[in-house]
């Protein structure tokens, strides 16, 4: 072999290693800054406000029109985004409302049935024909949902629609006029990071155990905590 | 120079390195070795991670103290000067001295092996009829790790069964963990705490400690479960037995108005519900 031929074959192993470590930087690099749009919490003048809704399945123009899911709404119950990535200002007691469309599945660990990690220990639970009360417990299997934080100790069940409620929804948007349960808790965040949540109800219809799909999936049933 | 002398030579550099770096790596590198000493499993987990350490030490040696030796004694400074050998067929001294040898290395690393994992199970996950009980394990502190799809929670029968959502344990005590799932399979790690067992549902896994000194451990999940896998870790604690009674009665009053809708105590708990039920 020549030194000519030596010569381009380097070149050319030397191209082709640069190549693969740009492509491998974009690789590394898109995943690290990839994260779900998100949507910030209201801020009013006694404090950051989050209101979000939990449905018994999707829009029905959604990728998933029949997965169970969290979406963010407002006090009124309107302008729905579906994104489960929050951004919440750091240090600060939010309140967080959430409106609970769908109906009981049941916890599979009564323990979580509990809240924890609210400020004062207890949720307000309110709603479609209930009267509103000051709680800690749910019964576990009248649990629609969870809204859990565990890197922060947080977890708040969330009691679910009663099988007999008239003018029950489907799919989302719903509106405050349709049966539903009405949780709302202050929470005190953390410095600044990225957090996850994550539902503790195996709520997820025609998955293994009810913990597939929506289950595992950000966008649905999980998500993050953006504090900045 | 004769092959006879080349062997001898690289043998005597060989001794000469595993007699310098051997103690090196028990006396100076053993007790920096994980998982630490915070529990006696942990302790003696560090011990056998010494012994295999110092095992594969002269084998390591052997191969770089021949390979540096070769490239020294058998460089050629005209390499349009070699020619190929000519072929070995068979060395029934070598051949001997290398199944002695393994053989010997792997006897004895199984039976090591195992007279540890009778001494106390080591830490590790035994199932439900453990063979290998520590002295104390007859009176040993329960306490049942139940994880669930992202976290794990812990449940004390001897305190009115009690669940809570952090682990603490008290000093010198020997405990007694009954693992199990309430949906896929986890693993329970208490690193520090020199602790691994699978979580399985619908099985009691049962592993032994006996703490130490005041610590903090993390916990994590050892068995990919899922999603949010990477995120299914904790932090606990050792805490001086004083301070374990109060934490304990603190719980108890704290998550009891959950204790009263938990299932009675049970050695596993059948996942219900099983499947969506709204």
């Amino acid at each position: 072999m020549d030194q000519g031929s030596s010569a381009k074959k380097l070149i050319g192993i030397g191209l082709g290693a640069a190549i693969v470590c740009v492509l491998l930087g974009l690789y590394i690099g898109l995943y690290l800054t990839n994260v779900p749009g998100a949507a910030s919490a209201t801020t009013t003048p006694t404090g950051a406000r989050l209101y979000l809704a939990a449905v018994p399945a999707a829009a029905l123009d959604d990728p998933h029109p029949t997965w169970v899911s969290y979406y963010k709404t407002s006090a009124t119950a309107t302008n729905w985004q579906h994104v489960t990535t929050y951004d919440l200002p750091a240090h600060s007691l939010v309140r967080i409302t959430i409106y609970t469309y769908d109906s009981q599945t049941g916890l599979r660990n009564p323990f979580i049935s509990q809240v924890t990690g609210a400020v004062g220990g207890t949720f307000t639970l309110g709603g479609t024909g209930l009267k509103t009360k000051v709680l800690k417990t749910i019964y576990p299997i009248t649990a629609s949902h969870v809204f859990a934080i565990p890197q922060w100790g947080v977890s708040v069940p969330l009691l679910g629609v009663s099988g007999n409620a008239k003018n029950q929804c489907a799919n989302a948007p719903c509106s405050l006029s349709q049966a539903h349960t009405t949780t709302t808790f202050t929470i005190r965040t953390p410095g600044p990071g990225l957090y996850r949540w994550q539902c503790f109800v195996p709520c997820a219809a025609g998955f293994i155990q009810g913990f597939g799909g929506p289950m595992q999936t950000v966008g649905y049933m999980d998500g993050y905590i953006k504090i900045a | 120079m004769s092959e006879v002398n080349h062997w001898r030579r690289v043998v005597l550099w060989w001794l000469l390195a595993s007699a310098v770096m051997t103690p090196i790596v028990v006396f100076v590198l053993g007790p920096g070795l994980p998982p630490g000493n915070g529990t006696v499993e942990s302790s003696g987990q560090v011990v056998d991670n010494t012994v295999l350490l110092a095992v594969s030490t002269p084998v390591a040696l052997a191969v770089i103290v021949y390979f540096v030796y070769a490239i020294v004694a058998f460089r050629e400074p005209k390499p349009e000067t070699v020619v190929d050998g000519p072929p070995i067929r068979g060395h029934a001294q070598i051949q001997m001295w290398w199944l002695i040898v393994t053989t010997g290395i792997v006897l004895f690393l199984a039976g090591y092996g195992t007279v540890r994992l009778l001494a106390d199970g080591s830490g590790g996950g035994q199932g439900p009829n453990p063979i290998a009980a520590p002295a104390g394990a007859s009176h040993a502190l329960q306490v049942q790790v139940i994880a669930q799809q992202w976290k794990f929670t812990y449940r004390w029968p001897g305190y009115g069964g009690v669940e809570t959502p952090t682990l603490e344990l008290p000093t010198n005590e020997t405990v007694q963990f009954n693992v199990t799932s309430l949906d896929v399979i986890h693993s329970f790690w208490a690193y520090q705490l020199g602790v691994k067992a699978d979580a399985n549902p619908g099985i009691n896994n049962i592993a032994y400690v006996t703490t130490k000194g005041p610590l903090t451990f993390n916990v994590r999940c050892a068995e990919l479960c899922g999603v949010w896998h990477g995120y299914m870790f904790d932090t606990g604690r050792v805490v001086p037995k004083s301070e374990w009674a109060r934490w304990i009665v603190r719980q108890r009053i704290l998550y009891a108005p959950a204790t009263k809708l938990l299932a009675p105590y049970a050695k596993q708990y059948f996942p219900m519900p099983t499947r969506r039920g709204g």
